[in-house]
């Protein structure tokens, strides 16, 4: 069966790799891992393992740059020759799914989309069009102008994920983003996620404390344990 | 040259100083205010020739043969005051949370927060004076009284009905306080915990969940002794009158056509300060003294505590105080369309709208006055607290709880221990009797309750929403505008209603600040309530409850207009 996928046009082919080198980072002088080194490349999607309180997901938030304030951070977050690890979030087009869709709840589905779209795309035209072929993709169209809140879970997780897509980014991260679904739902969105990413040719890496999400992926799996 | 002015001002304007700059508008003029009266409290007072430092005001003070009543009745009224509202709205917590009755309550708590306590004390008045609305409806049939009975309820010199007005405004005050602890504490699991193990509500409550909820209002409750220690407007309303409290007797001084009067009122300004302090002082060794005391007794095992007794007392002493709200208001508006209202018919005979059509001008103007400075003052208010929580939310770092005692800071000084020295700043600044002064007056108020109500949901919105914005490639300016603030409207349109309310309600600092050029509605009122002429000073009282009514209710509203279509947002 033909697969419709969603692409962004002008990244897919100029893809970048993500690399981490000696990453280390300490929460109040205490050591939460050191010395990270990983190359993701375009389209392969890493999974990393561990116990909830390992610093998974702080290491997400330091590749993203939304880091809090307690913690220290070292080494450097490349895509392919640019160095991240002075830039701010908004600058470093790292998208990042967390466990809820985190859609914007005074938006329709249909703003929502649009704010994804970078703002240098300014023709109206081809906005609408953006958002038509996500919400298409979706199997959602007739769902414009709804209030995210009427739809239902596995809708809105990927309205999320198209929303994330449409901005863009050079590299996709994932914060547990199939644990709060049900089984059923769980597997198909993933293969939905999974498929997007590598059609994207995106990087991407996901922590995870769930075997299954690790073994569906049929990546590189690493066990934080073993940093 | 022009280019490093620039700069200094996008420097001096940025969010980085704005929570100094927060500070500095409204921590500044509280304590330059309070130094401005010390001067002349001891003798130094160039506007009337004194350049010397001397204590004769001191001992005039003291001598003076009003002072000992005046500083008893206010100090038994105060404490009292607090005592008891502390009492009924913790006893109503411990017996009724998690009920029907408790729901129904917590709904009345922001229109009853939204009256000006000044309104609520006239139509008090109203109500319990010996010609009153409550003897109007058990008279003559059921009392033999043909005429009112000649007793002083009002003013009366022990200053109960003054402690009455108080309740009525303090008691849902601090319930909503305590609410909002209980919020915040897990307090519904000790409950269950407690009640798991055999408690009954009452005991559970006041054992496992009053002990660690009490330091989150003890804060509140410091502001409601400072402020019944040393209110004005509703001493002048309630309060005895010979003597009168030490607030009342200092404002007399303050405005004594001898200016010599002015060092007294300074020193007695000290004083109300003083004993403000000093009752603080007393309330936190009694509370270090209890916790103590009570050690054990929170261990002894016993399940119950006059659990009946409890429930019925703080059912009916709220539903008392609620029913004396609601009176207060219903006599306001009847007296309002009153043309003829005799002793001892139960309603007016003949209904007018006289008493509005003769004000009309004067009642224009006044309400938008009041308008006007409360809607900048709560405006520019709101504006600052954003900037500052942004600010902190953006540096990841928040506020210690050092920074929540400067915020209540111009809450527990007396407002006659600085504003006078505040008008006499604005006279040397030469901005006296102007809007500015007048709104930045206001602001000095109604930051703290603005910055109060704000700052929780502020704190708890969710941080991932503006990540994802701007993994999103969104800068954070136009995440903030895009996302934070329309996800905040209610809140914020809430405690821009809270600042109205808290402006509107100002009587000392428009009195003092205005200079006599600006009347508000609650200066129009308390100035009137004097007179007796209770259709015209109902009109005042009834508008100035009003405009705080409807801007709570806007505030209301509106978010559920504009996120009619949106369910996340919308009020269930």
């Amino acid at each position: 069966m033909q697969q419709k996928i969603f692409q962004q046009d002008a990244i897919a082919a100029t893809a970048p790799s993500l690399h981490l080198k000696e990453l280390a980072l300490s929460l109040r002088s205490q050591q939460l891992f050191s010395k990270l080194s990983l190359s993701i490349s375009p389209g392969e999607i890493v999974t990393i393992m561990g116990p909830s309180g390992c610093g998974k997901s702080s290491l997400l938030a330091a590749i993203s740059g939304t880091l809090e304030r307690d913690f220290a951070l070292e080494g450097q977050v490349l895509l392919d020759e640019l160095n991240l690890i002075n830039l701010p979030p908004e600058e470093r087009h790292i998208g990042m799914l967390f466990q809820e869709d985190l859609l914007f709840p005074h938006m329709s589905v249909n703003d929502n989309l649009g704010f994804g779209i970078p703002a240098h795309i300014k023709d109206k035209k081809k906005r609408n069009t953006l958002i038509a072929q996500a919400l298409d993709e979706a199997g959602l169209s007739e769902f414009e102008n709804r209030d995210p809140a009427t739809l239902s879970g596995g809708q809105r997780a990927r309205i999320a994920v198209l929303r994330t897509l449409l901005s863009q980014p050079r590299a996709l991260l994932l914060d547990e983003p199939f644990s709060k679904l049900d089984a059923e739902l769980r597997a198909r969105f993933r293969n939905f996620v999974f498929r997007h990413a590598r059609a994207n040719n995106l990087p991407t890496l996901m922590v995870t404390h769930d075997p299954d999400d690790a073994q569906s992926t049929g990546g590189k799996v690493i066990q934080m344990s073993d940093l | 040259m022009a280019k490093s002015f620039s700069s200094t001002l996008s420097v001096l304007f940025s969010l980085r100083t704005v929570p100094v700059l927060t500070l500095m508008v409204f921590l500044l003029p509280v304590l330059a205010g309070l130094f401005s009266t010390i001067f002349p409290a001891f003798g130094y007072l160039p506007a009337i020739g004194q350049v010397s430092f001397t204590t004769a005001a001191w001992t005039q003070l003291f001598a003076h043969p009003a002072l000992p009543n005046a500083l008893l009745t206010s100090v038994s009224s105060g404490i009292i005051a607090t005592l008891l509202s502390l009492i009924l709205s913790l006893t109503f917590v411990a017996a009724w949370q998690g009920t029907n009755s408790f729901k129904r309550a917590r709904q009345l708590l922001a229109p009853i927060l939204a009256i000006p306590h000044s309104a609520l004390a006239i139509g008090l008045a109203f109500l319990i004076a010996p010609s009153g609305w409550i003897t109007r409806t058990i008279s003559p049939w059921a009392t033999g009284w043909e005429r009112p009975p000649d007793i002083a309820v009002i003013h009366d010199e022990w200053g109960l009905s003054l402690i009455l007005g108080l309740m009525i405004k303090e008691t849902p005050y601090l319930l909503l306080m305590i609410v909002a602890a209980l919020d915040q504490s897990q307090a519904k699991q000790r409950l269950k915990l407690a009640k798991t193990l055999g408690y009954h509500p009452v005991s559970a409550w006041i054992k496992g969940v009053l002990p660690v909820i009490y330091k989150q209002i003890r804060l509140p409750i410091y502001a409601v002794l400072a402020f019944s220690l040393s209110v004005v407007d509703i001493a002048l309303i309630l309060g005895p009158t010979t003597p009168p409290t030490l607030s009342i007797l200092v404002l007399r001084w303050f405005n004594d056509p001898d200016l010599s009067y002015r060092t007294i009122a300074a020193a007695g300004a000290l004083l109300q300060l003083g004993v403000v302090v000093g009752v603080i002082f007393l309330w936190w060794a009694t509370e270090k003294a209890v916790s103590r005391l009570t050690r054990r007794w929170l261990a002894n095992g016993k399940r119950s505590f006059a659990e009946t007794p409890v429930r019925i007392f703080s059912r009916i002493s709220l539903n008392s105080i609620f029913v004396l709200f609601f009176g207060s208001l219903l006599v306001i508006v009847f007296w309002s369309f009153t043309r003829r209202w005799q002793y001892p018919d139960f309603l007016p005979s003949v209904w007018s709208i006289q008493s509005w059509d003769r004000n009309i001008n004067n009642l224009l103007w006044s309400s938008s006055a009041t308008l006007i400075i409360g809607l900048i003052s709560s405006l520019i208010a709101v504006i600052l607290v954003i900037a500052c929580l942004e600010n902190e939310k953006r540096r990841k770092k928040s506020a210690g709880t050092g920074a929540l005692w400067l915020v209540y800071l111009p809450l527990m000084i007396p407002q006659v221990s600085f504003l006078f020295g505040v008008q006499v700043l604005t006279i040397k600044a030469g901005i006296d009797a102007t809007w500015l002064a007048m709104i930045w007056g206001h602001l000095l108020f109604v930051l703290p309750y603005v910055f109060l109500s704000l700052t929780d949901p502020y704190r708890q919105h969710d941080d991932r929403y503006i990540k994802v914005a701007l993994s999103m490639g969104v800068s954070p300016t136009r995440a903030f505008w895009r996302i934070r603030l329309p996800m905040l409207l209610r809140p914020l349109l809430f405690a821009l209603a809270i600042g109205f309310a808290v402006s509107v309600a100002q009587y000392l600092p428009t009195l003092f600040i205005g200079g006599g050029r600006f009347s508000t509605l609650t200066t129009e009122a308390v100035n009137l309530s004097a007179s007796g002429n209770r259709r015209i000073i109902a009109v005042y009282a009834l508008l100035q409850a009003l405009l705080p009514l409807l801007c709570f209710a806007t505030a209301l509203a509106l978010p559920n207009v504009i996120f009619r279509n949106r369910r996340t947002l919308r009020e269930h």
